[in-house]
């Protein structure tokens, strides 16, 4: 499955990157520390952390994309650090919990 | 390959948003250069924390990695102010991270315990008021 197979339904906006990436897992949180160690590559990574240190957890990990959860923007020198690593970064005006439903309704074909 | 492959980074401790830059350098170096992915996941953890700490705690430094045939040997050395208690420091949670370095998603207290995790052997060389120089090898 792809990004651009669960954009819609998440109603997530490309904010840079491409939505062709597939995608396989999901991880949950904002600190950066935990994320270094439990994002997985191919991963969708949930935050409300919009900053470089983002990105670079994000390129460190192989992340497939992050997703910024309730309308998070992010700021110019992280967009102008993501396109440099091509890391892929949507927001969504959905919560993480409502991601993740969504997201799980999505990969086990339930999706209405 | 039979010379050994070095890096070195002068690590800037007054940015925090370019911190991480030598880590995703040297990722990019062992994945041209057809390391493992389980390998690259471990030196890209490992070096990252600690090239992360020096910019919090320590007001930059210098990374070098050292790459032969038998293992990857990442050395980070800086001369900012020490750490009083490592045993204290190496324990999951414990952070001594300020308010406006938390608000950026440092400060878990998971650096150093994922540092330990996901290498070898580490050592941690540390005296108050001089720096610290940590050591990590990841077994090829
Ligand atoms: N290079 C260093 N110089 C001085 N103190 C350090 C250094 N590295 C770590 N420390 C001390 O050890 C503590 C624990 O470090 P650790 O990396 O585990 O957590 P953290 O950096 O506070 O948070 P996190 O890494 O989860 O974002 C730090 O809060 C700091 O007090
Ligand atoms: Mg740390």
């Amino acid at each position: 499955m792809t990004v651009n197979d669960i954009s819609a339904k998440i109603k997530a906006k490309l904010i840079c990157g491409s939505m062709d990436k597939e995608w396989n897992g999901v991880y949950v949180g904002d600190l950066l520390s935990r994320a270094m160690s439990h994002v997985e590559a191919d991963n969708l990574w949930i935050t409300i952390m919009p900053n470089t240190n983002t990105v670079a957890v994000a390129s460190l990990t192989e992340a497939a994309a992050v997703i910024l959860a309730e309308d998070v923007e992010l700021p110019d020198e992280a967009i102008e650090a993501a396109n440099t690593n091509g890391i892929t970064v949507l927001t969504s005006p959905l919560s993480a919990y409502e991601l993740c439903v969504s997201l799980n309704d999505l990969a086990s074909g339930s999706a209405v | 390959m039979s010379d050994a492959v070095k890096f070195h980074f002068e690590v800037d401790g007054s940015d925090f948003s370019s911190a991480g830059a030598a880590s995703v350098m040297v990722k990019k170096k062992l994945r041209q250069l057809g390391y493992p992915p389980d390998i690259i996941r471990k030196v890209s953890i490992a070096m990252y924390e600690g090239e992360i700490n020096m910019v919090i705690h320590a007001n930059g430094g210098t990374a070098d990695v050292e790459v032969s045939d038998e293992e990857i040997v990442i050395t980070l050395s800086d001369r900012g102010p020490g750490i009083p208690n490592v045993e204290l420091a190496m324990q999951e949670g414990y952070s001594t991270a300020r308010e406006n370095i938390r608000n950026l998603g440092f400060g878990a207290g998971m650096g150093l315990p994922n540092m330990k995790k996901y290498t070898d052997s580490m050592k941690i060389d540390t005296v108050v008021g001089e720096g610290t120089t940590i050591t990590m090898t990841v077994k090829l």
